[in-house]
C-alpha cells in the first residue's frame, strides 16, 4: 500500500546528494474526480526550508500527505529520505502516555529513552513537564512536544502541517521563533504547510503556492535572518504572495 | 439614629469577614449529614411502626430484629459460608465473562473477517433476555453449581464485549494515522494505541456486567440451590423468617455496593491520565 519508494542511498546516491525530497508528476484524484494534485513537480534540496502556501481546497494536505506515506501514489513519481517526521495541526499525543514516553514512542533503544526525551524536551523548552499528562498541556506546550517528538528521530525530512495554526498569536511568534532556532541546529529538510504568508516569509528559503493542484509561484526568499517584518524586501515579497495567492494588498 | 444605624452597620461589616467562613462551613455540614437525614428517618419510623405493633412482624422485620438476625447469623457461620458461596459463584462467572468477553472482542476489534463472524451472532444474542434461559440451562447442566456460574457468564459477557468492540472500533483515527507516521508496528499499534484508548470503554462494560452478574445471581441462587445468599433467604420464606430475607436483601445490596467501589476504583487507577471533572473523548 504504502507506494512511496525510499532513496536509499547505496541506490540512487546521485538523488540523495542533490534532493532531498522528489515529486515528479504526481496526480491524485479521489473516486475518478478532479485532479486534486495535477501533474506536480517539486524539489526539496537537503536542509531546505520550503513553504507551502494555498487556499483551502489547493491540494496542500494531499500532498503532505502523500509525502508522509499516509496516501499512497497511484499516478507519478515521489522520492524522499528514509527518516521523516510529521507535525500536524493538532498535537496528536497520546493522552494515556506521559509526556516524555509519548516523545520515544515507537523508538527502539531501551533504557536511555527517557535521557533522550528529556533532552529533547529540554531543547523545545517542556523540560519541567517530561512527566504530564498530555492533556494537561495548553496548545503551545503540547505543540512543543509534538515537535520533540518529530525531532528526536533525528529526521532528514521534516513536514509540518499547520502546526501553529490553531494557536494564539502570541504562542505562534514564540513557536516561530522555535522553529527558526531548532532548523539552524538540526538543518533538516522542511516543508511547512501554513496559511499565513508572514510565517512563510519569516521561516522559509522558499515558497511554494499551490493552486488546484499545479505549483502556480515558487518563489525564492534571499533575505538574511533573522528576518524583519519592517524590511522593504519583505514587504515587497509579501505582495507577490498575496497576490498568487489571490489576495490584494492595497 | 443614623448614628445607630451607622454602628450596626460598621459592626456587621466587622463581623462579616469572621462569621462568614464558619457559617457556611456549618451549612455545608449540614448538607452533608442532612442527605442521610431522611433514610434515617425512615428507619427510625419503621422501627417505630414494629415496636407499636402497626407492623406485623411476619410480613417486615423490624430494623432491631434485622440487626439481632445478622449477628447471630454471622456468629453461627450461617451467613458467612452462603455469602462465601454466592461470592465464589459470582466471582467465577465474572472471571469466564471477562475472558470470553474481551476475547470475543478483540477478535471482531482488530480484524474485519473476525468482526463478520463474531459480531452478528452476539448482537442477535444479547437482544435475548438470558434468564429465560434458566429452564434450558436447567435440562443441561442439573441443577449444581455449573448453570449459575454459566448464568452469571452469559449475562455479564455481553456488555463488557459490547462496550470493548466499541472503545476498539471509536479510537480517534488521527491518532492511528499519527501511529502509521511515527512507524509503529501493527503489534505496537495495538499495545500503544488501540487497547489504552479501549480501555475506559472496557471498564465501563466490567461496571454493566458486576451489576448483572448480582442480578444473575439472584435469580440463580432462588431457582435451585443448597447454598448461597439466594438459598439462605428462600430457606427462611418457608419458616416466615422475614428477618432473614431482608439480612439477605442488605447483604446483595452491600455487595453491589462494593463492587461498583471497587471498579470505580480501578477506573481511578488505570485512568489517571485522564482530567478531573473531564469526560473522555476530548481533543488532544
Amino acid at each position: 500500500m504504502n507506494a512511496i519508494p525510499q532513496s536509499v542511498p547505496r541506490q540512487s546516491g546521485e538523488t540523495r546528494t542533490q534532493n532531498a525530497v522528489t515529486v515528479q508528476g504526481l496526480t491524485r484524484r479521489f473516486n475518478g474526480g478532479p485532479a486534486v494534485l495535477d501533474r506536480l513537480d517539486l524539489t526539496i534540496a537537503p536542509g531546505e526550508f520550503v513553504a507551502l502556501l494555498g487556499r483551502s481546497g489547493s491540494g496542500k494536505s494531499t500532498l503532505l500527505r502523500t509525502l508522509s506515506g499516509l496516501d499512497p501514489v497511484s499516478e507519478g513519481h515521489v522520492s524522499r529520505p528514509q527518516d521523516v517526521a510529521v507535525v500536524f495541526q493538532e498535537s496528536r499525543l497520546l493522552p494515556w502516555k506521559r509526556v516524555w514516553q509519548n516523545i520515544i514512542l515507537g523508538q527502539a533503544g531501551g533504557n536511555d529513552g527517557r535521557a533522550r526525551a528529556s533532552a529533547v524536551l529540554e531543547e523545545v523548552g517542556l523540560g519541567h513537564r517530561a512527566d504530564a499528562w498530555p492533556l494537561t498541556l495548553s496548545g503551545g506546550e503540547a505543540q512543543r512536544a509534538a515537535l520533540a517528538r518529530a525531532l528526536v528521530r533525528e529526521p532528514a525530512f521534516l513536514m509540518l502541517d499547520e502546526p501553529f495554526a490553531a494557536l494564539d498569536a502570541l504562542t505562534r511568534l514564540k513557536m516561530q521563533h522555535l522553529v527558526a532556532g531548532l532548523w539552524t541546529r538540526h538543518r533538516c529538510a522542511v516543508l511547512l504547510v501554513t496559511h499565513d504568508v508572514d510565517e512563510a516569509l519569516l521561516l522559509a528559503d522558499r515558497a511554494v503556492v499551490l493552486d488546484s493542484g499545479r505549483i502556480r509561484t515558487d518563489l525564492p526568499i534571499p533575505l538574511d535572518r533573522p528576518r524583519r517584518h519592517a524590511d522593504p524586501r519583505f514587504e515587497h515579497l509579501r505582495s507577490v504572495l498575496l497576490e498568487s495567492l489571490g489576495v490584494h494588498d492595497d | 439614629m443614623s448614628e445607630t444605624i451607622l454602628r450596626t452597620a460598621i459592626r456587621t461589616v466587622r463581623l462579616a469577614p469572621l462569621s462568614r467562613p464558619r457559617l457556611t462551613s456549618l451549612l455545608s455540614g449540614w448538607r452533608g449529614l442532612s442527605r442521610y437525614l431522611s433514610p434515617l428517618l425512615l428507619v427510625v419510623l419503621w422501627q417505630a411502626a414494629c415496636s407499636a405493633g402497626l407492623l406485623s412482624t411476619r410480613l417486615v422485620a423490624s430494623p432491631a430484629q434485622i440487626i439481632v438476625t445478622a449477628w447471630s447469623l454471622t456468629r453461627d457461620g450461617t451467613l458467612p459460608v452462603n455469602l462465601g458461596v454466592s461470592l465464589l459463584r459470582a466471582v467465577s462467572g465474572l472471571a469466564i465473562a471477562l475472558t470470553a468477553g474481551i476475547s470475543l472482542a478483540l477478535i471482531s476489534g482488530l480484524s474485519r473477517i473476525g468482526e463478520d463472524i463474531v459480531d452478528a451472532p452476539l448482537q442477535i444474542m444479547r437482544t435475548l433476555p438470558v434468564l429465560a434461559l434458566v429452564p434450558l440451562f436447567i435440562l443441561w447442566f442439573g441443577i449444581g453449581e455449573t448453570p449459575k456460574i454459566l448464568l452469571v457468564a452469559l449475562g455479564s459477557t455481553f456488555p463488557i464485549y459490547l462496550n470493548l468492540h466499541k472503545g476498539i472500533r471509536s479510537i480517534d483515527p488521527k491518532l492511528l494515522e499519527m501511529a502509521r507516521t511515527l512507524g509503529l508496528s501493527h503489534r505496537q499499534t495495538i499495545r500503544d494505541v488501540i487497547l489504552p484508548g479501549a480501555l475506559p470503554d472496557l471498564l465501563t462494560g466490567v461496571r454493566f456486567a458486576v451489576g448483572i452478574s448480582w442480578l444473575m445471581l439472584v435469580v440463580a441462587e432462588q431457582v435451585n440451590a443448597d447454598s448461597g445468599i439466594g438459598h439462605m433467604m428462600m430457606d427462611a420464606e418457608d419458616f416466615l423468617r422475614t428477618d432473614i430475607i431482608l439480612v439477605g436483601l442488605f447483604v446483595y445490596g452491600l455487595l453491589g455496593l462494593t463492587s461498583d467501589q471497587l471498579v470505580r476504583t480501578l477506573e481511578h487507577v488505570f485512568l489517571a491520565w485522564r482530567p478531573a471533572r473531564r469526560e473522555k473523548g476530548q481533543p488532544t
